[in-house]
């Protein structure tokens, strides 16, 4: 044998041999953990409680509204000085969900000394990152249907109407909109479970990026927008708006909540600053699905385009990294 | 006999550290090789890339005639690996977590069953089959190790620091089933620091120092080498004890004598003096109480060659 190596010659064997090996175990492991039991409680009961005071709501409207199935996401009540809804509930919960079924996910094999033992078996590491993403996702995905069902079958029973075909579409948009943004929050604690050895530091970085976007992002947005362009005429006031509203584009939460308000409310038109003279010859009424579809696509792509960035992060640092601790 | 396992020029630096430098390494079918050193002396890193888990900085490797950082997959399909402190999911059955390697090696559910019962009954750990590994001791974790090693039905099986943790019964029993994956026809390799337990079940060794295997042979030769085929004789006299230094000093073939304790004498020679010693010491009035070769072991070869290492640098 001589030292002489091809550059660059690529590694044989299939990079999914093991993928459903690992996302089936790792799903039975998340379904019955204790950890996503208190998870979907904390949700359902969260889920019960808006759902129906927006049904009780919604009782004295019924036959006005065509999108009473839509309304039952988006009502708000009030509880003392807060609104809330369901929507708002659920981005709330979804990131706490996401970020508790991926913190630990490359860290943890680490502590249990399992990753060298795993990776000896026939396998590359990418179906063993890729399997755990895909059965966090599964994880979250079957949480949000059942629990976007359950939420139907309640108005059905509750309000005596059955939705539309129209409500329908709009709803199962909501729940793949929704297991985008779950991803982007699981990604991101995967790759903080890649990047700290201690499941306690991946967990309070990912929930720390999270009250970053959720508290402070807004507060930032608003004083680097009056700062950059100060509001001294109707022209930079505009100007200033339209930035602030770029720079929270930055953050998922706004992406999200952006993409439900055009899918869940149909008369919604334009997700920025809109002028008087733009409004000018409008017909009202509610966009039809495609059009609000297109409305959010750039939101949606973007939440997408956040996971496979995060996913592709993960997967970079975790192949570089040494398997021994 | 082909070679199983292969590494010429194996270099490996962890940015300016050096953990393996320039090894080379031939290990043929069928034999059980030591790999001997050290903690931190680059076992470890050795064995990764042979499995091709890390990449080599430079070097060749061929293990069953396959490039470990090439083509992983067909190594590790016949390539079984019991790491060093082997870890399993506490919360699953031993048979839960041999499932799972079993799915992972793609093997077919009845065939992953029969082969699942089979390594468990092997390893003694049928009965406790369905408790949870958290509540495993160390020894019964080390024996699901190998039994997660064979459950693949390996062609090489590499193990780290296997005894390590384990009682001094529970390394004997674990070295025995050692001795089993040679007499199945598996090649081994043992990576280890306790020199004297795995001793006993290695054809050939390498003594490993930083990154660097320094000595290879059996046992028996190496000691040969280094020690130069040094005899410790230890004595037990009553009486007349005082004269018998310059006495035993005397025998052909002695090179030192040392005074263990009060009624107890070492002396070290070129040859097996035992008869000579016997008879000056019963010939000067003393009563032999025992008398005992020691043999050496891979622990004295060891330190020896180190000491003379240092005494040269």
């Amino acid at each position: 044998m001589k030292a002489e190596r091809p550059p660059l010659r690529r590694r044989e064997g299939s990079p999914w041999t093991g993928l459903w090996a690992v996302t089936l175990k790792e799903l039975g492991d998340h379904l019955s953990s204790a950890r996503m039991r208190l998870l979907e409680g904390l949700i359902l009961l969260t889920a019960l409680g808006t759902v129906s005071a927006a049904i009780q709501t919604l009782r004295t409207t019924v036959g006005e509204d065509p999108f009473l199935f839509l309304r039952i996401f988006t009502t708000s009540q009030q509880a003392g000085d807060i609104d809330y809804s369901f929507v708002l509930f659920l981005s709330f919960l979804i990131p706490l969900a996401a970020i508790a079924l991926g913190f630990d996910a490359v860290n943890g094999e680490y502590n249990r000394r399992t990753l060298s033992r795993v990776l000896s078996q026939p396998i590359y590491r990418d179906a063993l990152l890729a399997g755990k993403f895909l059965a966090g996702l599964f994880t979250l995905a079957i949480t949000l249907l059942a629990l976007w069902l359950l939420v139907t079958g309640l108005g059905i029973f509750r309000l005596g109407v059955i939705p539309s075909g129209e409500e329908v579409g709009r709803g199962l948009l909501f729940f793949i909109a929704t297991v985008a943004y779950a991803g982007i929050w699981l990604a991101l604690a995967m790759l903080f479970s890649v990047q700290f050895r201690q499941p306690a530091t991946s967990a309070l970085a990912a929930l720390a990026v999270w009250l970053f976007f959720a508290v402070f992002w807004p507060i930032l947005t608003g004083i680097v927008a009056q700062v950059v362009r100060p509001a001294d005429n109707p022209f930079a006031e505009l100007a200033q708006i339209q930035l602030r509203l770029a720079l929270s584009r930055l953050s998922p939460n706004t992406l999200y909540a952006e993409v439900l308000l055009s899918l869940l409310s149909p008369e919604t038109r334009a997700l920025g600053p809109v002028l008087i003279t733009q409004l000018e010859g409008a017909v009202r009424g509610a966009l039809p699905l495609s059009q609000s579809l297109l409305l959010a696509w750039p939101q949606f792509t973007g939440m997408i385009a956040a996971v496979l960035l995060l996913f592709a992060g993960t997967y970079v640092l975790f192949q570089r990294q040494e398997i021994r601790a | 006999m082909t070679a199983v396992i292969e590494a010429v020029g194996l270099i490996k630096r962890y940015g300016p550290v050096v953990a393996v430098d320039d090894l080379n390494l031939t290990i043929p079918s069928g034999e059980v090789y030591g790999l001997l050193g050290p903690n931190g002396s680059g076992k470890t890193t050795t064995i990764l890339m042979l499995l091709g888990l890390t990449e080599p900085t430079a070097g060749q490797v061929r293990v069953l005639g396959d490039d470990p950082s090439r083509n992983p997959l067909a190594v590790k399909r016949q390539v079984g690996y019991l790491p060093d402190s082997v870890g399993f999911y506490d919360e699953l059955s031993a048979r839960e977590n041999l499932r799972y390697t079993a799915e992972l090696n793609g093997l077919a559910r009845d065939d992953a069953e029969t082969r699942i019962d089979e390594v468990l009954t092997r390893m003694g750990l049928r009965d406790v089959a369905t408790r949870r590994v958290g509540a495993y001791s160390r020894g019964m974790r080390q024996r699901l190790g190998l039994a997660d090693v064979l459950l693949k039905r390996p062609q090489v099986a590499i193990l780290d620091e296997p005894t390590m943790g384990l009682d001094p019964e529970g390394a004997l029993e674990f070295l025995d089933m050692i001795r089993g994956l040679k007499a199945d026809g598996i090649t081994v390799l043992l990576a280890s620091h306790l020199l004297h337990q795995v001793q006993a079940v290695c054809d050939r060794v390498g003594l490993f120092h930083q990154g660097r295997i320094v000595l290879e042979g059996t046992v028996d030769a190496l000691s040969e080498r280094v020690l130069g085929g040094a005899y410790r004789i230890h004595l037990e006299v009553d009486g007349q004890a005082q004269a018998l230094e310059g006495t035993l000093s005397a025998v052909p073939g002695v090179v030192r004598v040392m005074r263990e304790s009060p009624r107890g004498y070492l002396v070290e020679a070129k040859s097996d003096v035992r008869g000579a010693v016997a008879h000056r010491v019963v010939a000067a009035g003393g009563a032999l109480l025992s008398l005992r070769l020691e043999r050496l072991g891979l622990d004295e070869v060891y330190a020896r060659y180190f000491q003379e290492v240092r005494h040269e640098g």
